[in-house]
């Protein structure tokens, strides 16, 4: 029996991928959790995982191809059936590749005979200028079209950012162009969050003093390697939180809420010369505060190296954008569908307060909140966002 | 280790957390955070590589002093070995 492994979901801003290579072949041994391809997105290159054990049948989609989420990339015999003879009266067939254009730049099928003999490399410089290969005539060894025949038949210069809305399978191979796919990947997203979801906002500002104390105290006698970052505080109360208030970690699919099991809290990264990628810390509410900062560190180096796994991207199920790096007071974030809610956090800095009838400094911090009023209201919210708050009073409970 | 070759060290090791960085245009006396978006987690490894790669323990308290890498071969050279 074969199961398809499709091209999972990259979480909501990313709707397509180009697989560059597998690290398996028909025949390999799987098991969930192995990485099996790497797929270049327009958030870098994320690595693929299985989400079953089994042998590799069949590779479906070559590298080199953009494909859709959901595309079915590979043929898996689950563990043990591999032998087993198929029952089904009709075999499955080597698919077709899926996918919207199946035909033009699928370099997966088997090219016929009559068709154009295409160097790899001519074909993906083809795929990049939009030029119909097989309407060349080739001037390589045994007709084959090369790169240069493809150049010669560059359409005239587009005006240099590109132009129409195409849709993203013109987007293939794109290089440079990376960076305003990602800036197109975000405003689609946030565009159809904010067209599908009656967004509400919170914030309340909190005296942070005791967790900063906290933490200034703990790092001062920690080795380097286990200091923590003020964020990781801010990441497993939200995480708390979650646990105790039902309503801002789930997804909203199909008209209803769904409440996930477990909570995997979303790190808003910002990446160095723009756009930001939003992977998960896997079972934030159930890790210590020394193991959550370890995982966010790595997480953190890897969204900037380019190398998340897939389903970092797609797990979060509440996000945290924290915009204290830049020096802001306060954030009004907006929800990732199908996510229901997204906690921001500003600078934590030194306000005048009122303690105690007295006015004295104190290290302040605004968090704030975007929620879903599908799911919940704002006074749910606001009980929400005090129970961040509370865990933030007592560091050390983290 | 003289001043040039800390200099190459310290750049190497802020290439290594940032590898987006090119290190042929950093600017020795401007602020890495101003720079290249160098924010808390980064200086937070850069701290843990230079405690790795060269045995120096930076203090939390002192992280401002790593700011640009004029700064930091300042500090760091009466602290090497």
């Amino acid at each position: 029996m074969s199961s398809e492994f499709k091209l999972p979901a990259l979480g909501a801003d990313m709707d397509d991928g180009t697989i560059l290579e597998w690290h398996v072949a028909p025949g390999a041994r799987v098991k969930r959790g192995d990485v099996v391809a790497v797929v270049e997105t327009d958030k870098g290159a994320i690595d693929v995982e299985i989400f079953m054990d089994g042998v590799v049948r069949e590779i479906v989609v070559a590298p080199g191809t953009r494909i859709p989420v959901g595309t079915v990339i590979a043929m898996i015999d689950a563990e043990g059936a591999a032998a087993a003879p198929t029952l089904s009266p009709t075999p499955t067939p080597s698919p077709a590749p899926a996918g919207e254009g199946g035909g033009e730049g699928s370099s997966s099928a088997p090219p016929s005979a009559e068709r154009q003999k295409v160097s790899p490399a001519a074909r993906r410089r083809a795929r990049e200028l939009h030029v119909d290969v097989e309407a060349l005539t080739g001037t390589g060894p045994g007709g084959a079209i090369t790169v240069e025949d493809v150049e010669r038949a560059k359409p005239a210069p587009e005006p240099s950012p590109k132009p129409s809305p195409q849709p993203s399978p013109a987007k293939a191979g794109e290089g440079a162009e990376g960076k305003g796919g990602m800036r197109e990947a975000i405003a689609a997203a946030m565009s159809r969050s904010k067209r599908e979801i009656p967004h509400y906002y919170l914030s309340t500002t909190v005296d942070v003093t005791p967790a900063t104390e906290w933490l200034a105290a703990h790092n001062a006698t920690a080795p380097v390697a286990e200091r923590l970052l003020f964020a990781a505080l801010i990441v497993k109360s939200v995480a708390l939180a979650c646990r105790e208030l039902e309503g801002f970690s789930g997804f909203y699919r199909d008209g209803r809420y769904e409440q996930s099991p477990s909570v995997h809290v979303g790190v808003a990264v910002a990446l160095r010369g723009g756009g930001l990628v939003a992977p998960a810390i896997m079972d934030t509410a159930d890790k210590l505060l020394a193991v959550l900062m370890d995982d966010f560190r790595a997480l953190v180096t890897r969204a900037r190296a380019g190398r998340l796994r897939a389903s970092e991207l797609a797990a979060p199920t509440i996000i945290l954008t924290s915009l204290g790096e830049a020096s802001v007071d306060a954030v009004f974030p907006i929800i990732q569908p199908p996510q229901v809610a997204i906690v921001g956090a500003g600078a934590v800095v030194e306000r005048p307060w009122v303690v105690d009838g007295k006015i004295v400094p104190r290290q302040v911090l605004t968090l704030s909140l975007g929620a879903d009023h599908r799911v919940t209201d704002g006074r749910l919210g606001a009980q929400f966002l005090a129970r961040i708050a509370a865990r933030l009073q007592s560091p050390a409970s983290l | 280790m003289d001043r040039a070759e800390l200099a190459r060290r310290v750049l190497s090791l802020v290439t290594g957390i940032a590898p987006d960085v090119d290190a042929a245009t950093v600017i020795p006396g401007i602020d890495f955070r101003d720079q290249f978006d160098f924010d808390s987690m980064d200086t937070l490894n850069f701290a843990i590589a230079l405690h790795r790669e060269l045995g120096v323990d930076v203090p939390e308290a002192e992280y401002a002093q790593l700011a640009s890498l004029d700064k930091c071969v300042a500090y760091l050279l009466p602290r090497i070995g």
